[in-house]
């Protein structure tokens, strides 16, 4: 089960949780289990997010795999100058 | 409006353009004589990108109406090298990575020219001061001021 | 040079030998982009906005229409209306910003542009373009455009991340929020509370070169565009947007850039210059003036920040909470983003609470500056970090040294950090002889830190061999710093074959597969990752060739030095030469492509120590010594390496003592010009002492981080912390300007 974490301005879409654990085998598939869990999150996820996995964040992690023990977290898309 | 005609020494050979009255020298050599190596950083004489030497003096083109060349003997970046031999300074700003962007190294080059013709060996805060009316943004100066004291240091046959 | 891991013994990898557009650029041949002439080519000069908030109640060109060689004149009615389109709402800010259409949002605001035969025509044209503004009430920094009843810029703005989100519209474009602990007990359990409030002011990034394009547009509305900027691919997708147009019919290509830092991967001039182009039939040059780059181009964020911090005696960190807003200027997206996530990254701090505010107000758009919103944020944090170390009587790097990120610990901002190198650029300070140099009278020294992400994102490369072995390399990446040699070391590394006869060129986007911008410290990353890749197809290619050759199985060959050889030596070598003369023979030339969405990017960290002479007469601060300790990663190119770390503190320097923009009640801003808005120059600086660092990445081949932009972080804080030391004045307001620092002096002594 992969390791999800919220940073806290996600948290009103996860109604204050934190942390979550889910079964998914790639990102795309992961956003679609939190989506039937927390309606509305997909849509936050894909517009606002960098993904990081296991420690590498990734700026289109759509299909990037994520296997069983990964740690996931949803960051806040910055961009370089 | 009738243009007039100008000629001077530009870079060694005589040069002859038509400009209007009140166009700057810098828009002339670059339009009118093709030498587009001295560049518009801000067109009011605060950042050297223009500088070219009129007469053996640096000066910045942009705040000098090319008119005033008439007669004159000017050198722009083009004419530093010598029939394909780089200026001691061209040489050390490039094995010195003096610049990394370059808009602002054809004005560095020719101020640090100025400088040795008249101070043949400059301290580091004469460089300093030599150099005070060209801006560059993207090294710091630190590595310019190491290659003109190379360049100084070579043409004193050291 | 502080070389941490050894070099594995790279035969071009980390030398300094002369980059490949130098001659031009030390010659004057380079082509910056206003330096191209073309047969017909016709002076754009743009009519911008003299208010800060105004509704535009009519344009009438006639005037300006009827005057002697002008060509084409248009305004925002001459592009698509992106919203009416259902665009999505980031397109539309961009079109918008590209040229107003009911509105102005800031002094500078481009409202109509012209073309005509000569420059002097051009601006005599502009003029006459006459515009009835209904002036509009207009908010200037965070604290007016936050205030109960502050006058709206979008009508439609709902604060984002907010819950429940709010009923009302503002101009707080939207909310970020990190959290970790418990705040309350992470403060019960310091021995020492420090807490501050810091204002800084937007700033430009300076770039010497002012924005150039220029464009040919065809008939049947196909252009090619040259233009100054960070990346070609960029340029084309936003101008597409703009225009309405499909990106395949725009080809642009990257003239040699004079600066961007961040500045030059949004559109100002090219979709203006097509446009114009188009309707002239003749290609237009725009050229920004300074004067316009000032008023009209993004700077950066001005902001207003409030640190508090606690430590234990022994100087852990116990707690940490910092609240900020960003001016976004006229449409939202200000870098608040990213300073919430690098405000504290550098520490592993228990407790803590991070928010900020994107917020709009009527001031040119701001844009990406080097490590964007963490610069102004590490200001605030590092600045009230040195306070504690001094109520605890702690030394600078001590206290962060015990605080220190590393390896495992988890970042502020979520994810665990894997090998990094920020322990090591403190040692590396603390060892330096600077840090025990002797100080003299009215001088200090100053500590700080900062931390930046570095980017990876896309890029293409093709490596081409030529019928004598020699190679060119091709990417996408315009060249801000040096990168095209780095990309030769690195073929030349892979290929075997000497840096010299390797031609590194940056194509434009009809010949080069797609590249993002440069910038975000990436470019020597995953456009050196494709050139990597690029090359190890070719040595497959070229092991399989030799197999051909000699008639045995490929395992048998191996590539070394630039040479097929047989693994037990029973056939003289094949050189890159010889297998590329006969490559008809082989399977016809010799190429290969790659392309990729890069991964394994690696942090960057860096330490600076400032020395700083404090005039208590004039309040003017000169910086004596000052020495940057930075994780390169790997320095594929130190000579370029060092050269983006001693860019990265000027700029730092600049921001702290002396550069701000000013505007005069009516949003004017009073000084855009370099003379008034003040870069430093040769005379304010001492060398720069650098010491690279190298921990390498752990997931690049070459163990590469990114270095362009970490390097601006520490400079504002370790100025004003030396300063404190100096004269016992902790200084919170950027600049800390002469006139400020008399003001601190003067309170201090009443």
């Amino acid at each position: 089960m992969a390791q999800v974490h919220f940073s806290a301005g996600l948290r009103d879409l996860t109604g204050g949780l934190a942390q979550v654990e889910v079964e998914a085998t790639t990102v795309r598939r992961l956003v679609a289990a939190l989506e039937e869990q927390f309606p509305g999150i997909g849509e936050r996820l894909s517009e606002a997010s960098s993904v990081a996995i296991n420690g590498e964040i990734f700026t289109d992690a759509e299909y990037e795999p994520v296997d069983s023990d990964a740690e996931v977290h949803f960051l806040d898309i910055f961009q370089g100058g | 409006m009738a243009r007039t005609h100008i000629t001077a020494v530009v870079n060694g050979d005589e040069t002859e353009f038509l400009t209007e009255d009140g166009t700057s020298l810098l828009n002339a050599l670059r339009d009118e004589v093709g030498l587009t190596g001295a560049k518009e950083g801000c067109g009011t004489g605060d950042c050297g990108t223009c500088s070219v030497m009129i007469d053996g003096k640096v000066t910045t083109s942009c705040l000098v109406f090319a008119p005033e060349a008439q007669g004159a003997t000017i050198l722009t970046v083009e004419g530093l090298a010598d029939s394909g031999q780089l200026h001691p300074l061209q040489q050390c700003f490039l094995e010195g990575a003096a610049l990394q962007c370059g808009i602002c190294t054809p004005g560095f080059l020719i101020a640090a020219k100025a400088l040795l013709d008249k101070n043949p060996d400059p301290t580091e805060t004469e460089i300093r001061y030599a150099l005070a009316g060209n801006l560059c943004r993207c090294t710091g100066y630190d590595k310019i001021v190491r290659a003109v004291q190379e360049a100084a240091r070579e043409m004193r046959g050291q | 040079m502080a070389i941490i891991e050894e070099n594995p013994g790279y035969k071009w990898v980390g030398t300094r030998p002369i980059r490949p557009d130098g001659l031009e650029k030390v010659t004057g041949k380079a082509q910056f982009g206003a330096d191209l002439m073309l047969p017909g080519m016709l002076f754009g000069k743009v009519v911008r906005s003299p208010h800060a908030h105004a509704r535009i109640v009519s344009i009438d060109t006639a005037a300006a229409e009827a005057m002697v060689g002008v060509k084409a004149v248009i305004t925002g009615s001459d592009f698509p209306d992106l919203a009416a389109n259902g665009a999505h709402a980031s397109d539309i800010d961009v079109a918008n910003n590209a040229i107003a259409r009911e509105k102005v949002l800031y002094e500078g605001h481009v409202v109509a542009a012209v073309a005509a035969t000569t420059r002097e025509q051009a601006e005599a044209a502009a003029k006459a373009v006459e515009v009835t503004y209904e002036i509009l009430p207009h908010v200037l920094t965070v604290d007016e455009a936050m205030a109960e009843g502050a006058p709206l810029l979008h009508e439609g703005m709902i604060t984002k991340g907010v819950d429940p989100a709010p009923e009302e519209p503002s101009n707080i474009a939207s909310k970020i929020l990190h959290e970790r602990g418990d705040l309350d007990q992470g403060f019960g359990e310091a021995d020492v509370v420090v807490e501050r409030e810091f204002t800084t002011k937007p700033v430009h990034q300076g770039y010497i070169e002012p924005h150039a394009a220029v464009a040919d547009a065809n008939t049947d509305g196909r252009a090619h565009i040259w233009c100054s900027s960070q990346g070609h691919f960029q340029m084309r997708a936003y101008s597409a947007t703009v225009l309405g147009v499909s990106p395949g019919t725009l080809k642009v290509t990257a003239a040699e850039i004079g600066g961007g830092f961040g500045g030059k991967t949004v559109i100002y001039l090219e979709p203006l210059a097509v446009r114009l182009s188009q309707r002239a039939g003749r290609p237009v040059k725009l050229v920004m003036d300074r004067d316009e780059v000032f008023r009209a181009t993004g700077p950066t964020s001005g902001t207003r920040i409030r640190v508090k911090m606690g430590v234990s005696k022994d100087g852990k960190i116990t707690a940490a909470e910092v609240w900020m807003a960003y001016e976004a200027g006229a449409y939202s997206g200000s870098p608040v983003g990213a300073a919430g996530m690098t405000a504290i990254a550098c520490y592993d701090i228990p407790n803590f609470v991070v928010e900020g505010y994107d917020v709009v107000c009527n001031k040119p758009r701001v844009a990406a500056y080097r490590a964007p919103g963490a610069p102004m944020a590490a200001f605030a944090v590092e600045s009230v970090l040195d306070e504690l170390a001094r109520d605890i009587g702690m030394d600078p790097i001590d206290i962060r040294l015990a605080n220190a990120a590393v390896e495992g610990t988890q970042a502020s901002y979520g994810p665990k950090f894997p090998r990094i190198g920020f322990v090591e650029t403190l040692e590396a300070i603390k060892d330096h002889p600077n840090y025990t140099a002797e100080l003299g009278p009215n001088q200090g020294r100053g500590v700080a830190a900062g931390f930046w992400f570095n980017a990876g994102m896309m890029s293409s490369a093709t490596v081409h061999i030529n019928e004598n072995g020699t190679a060119t390399v091709v990417t996408g990446s315009p060249d801000i710093g040096g990168s095209r040699q780095s990309m030769a070391l690195m073929a030349a590394e892979e290929l075997g074959i000497s840096y010299e006869s390797i031609k590194a060129v940056v194509a434009d986007t009809e010949t080069v597969g797609f590249n993002d911008v440069t910038g975000g410290s990436r470019v020597t990353l995953a456009t050196g990752a494709a050139v990597v890749d690029a090359c190890r197809l070719i040595v497959e290619d070229l092991r399989a060739r030799a197999a051909k050759t000699w008639d045995v199985e490929v395992d048998q060959v191996e590539w070394v030095d630039g040479q097929a050889q047989h693994v037990d030596g029973s056939q003289p070598p094949l050189s890159l030469g010889d297998l590329a003369a006969k490559s008809g023979r082989t399977g016809g030339p010799i190429s290969a492509n790659a392309s990729l969405n890069s991964r394994g990017v690696g942090a960057g960290f860096s330490t600076q120590l400032c020395d700083v002479e404090v005039d208590p007469e004039t309040g003017v601060t000169r910086v004596v010594r000052y020495l940057t300790a930075q994780d390169a990663g790997r320095a594929i190119s130190p000579d370029y390496v060092e050269g983006q770390m001693q860019g990265g503190v000027v700029q730092g320097i600049g921001w702290a003592l002396n550069e701000e923009y000013i505007h005069d009640q009516d949003g004017v801003m009073e000084n855009p010009s370099f003379l008034d808005y003040r870069i430093p120059v040769a005379s304010d600086l001492p060398m720069i002492d650098c010491a690279i660092v190298e921990v390498p990445n752990p997931a690049h081949p070459y163990g590469v981080r990114g270095v362009g932009e970490v390097g601006i972080v520490p400079p504002m804080a370790a100025v004003g912390n030396a300063i404190n030391d100096a004269i016992d004045v902790r200084m919170t307001d950027l600049p800390m300007s002469p006139v400020r620092i008399l003001e601190a002096l003067t309170e201090q002594r009443d």
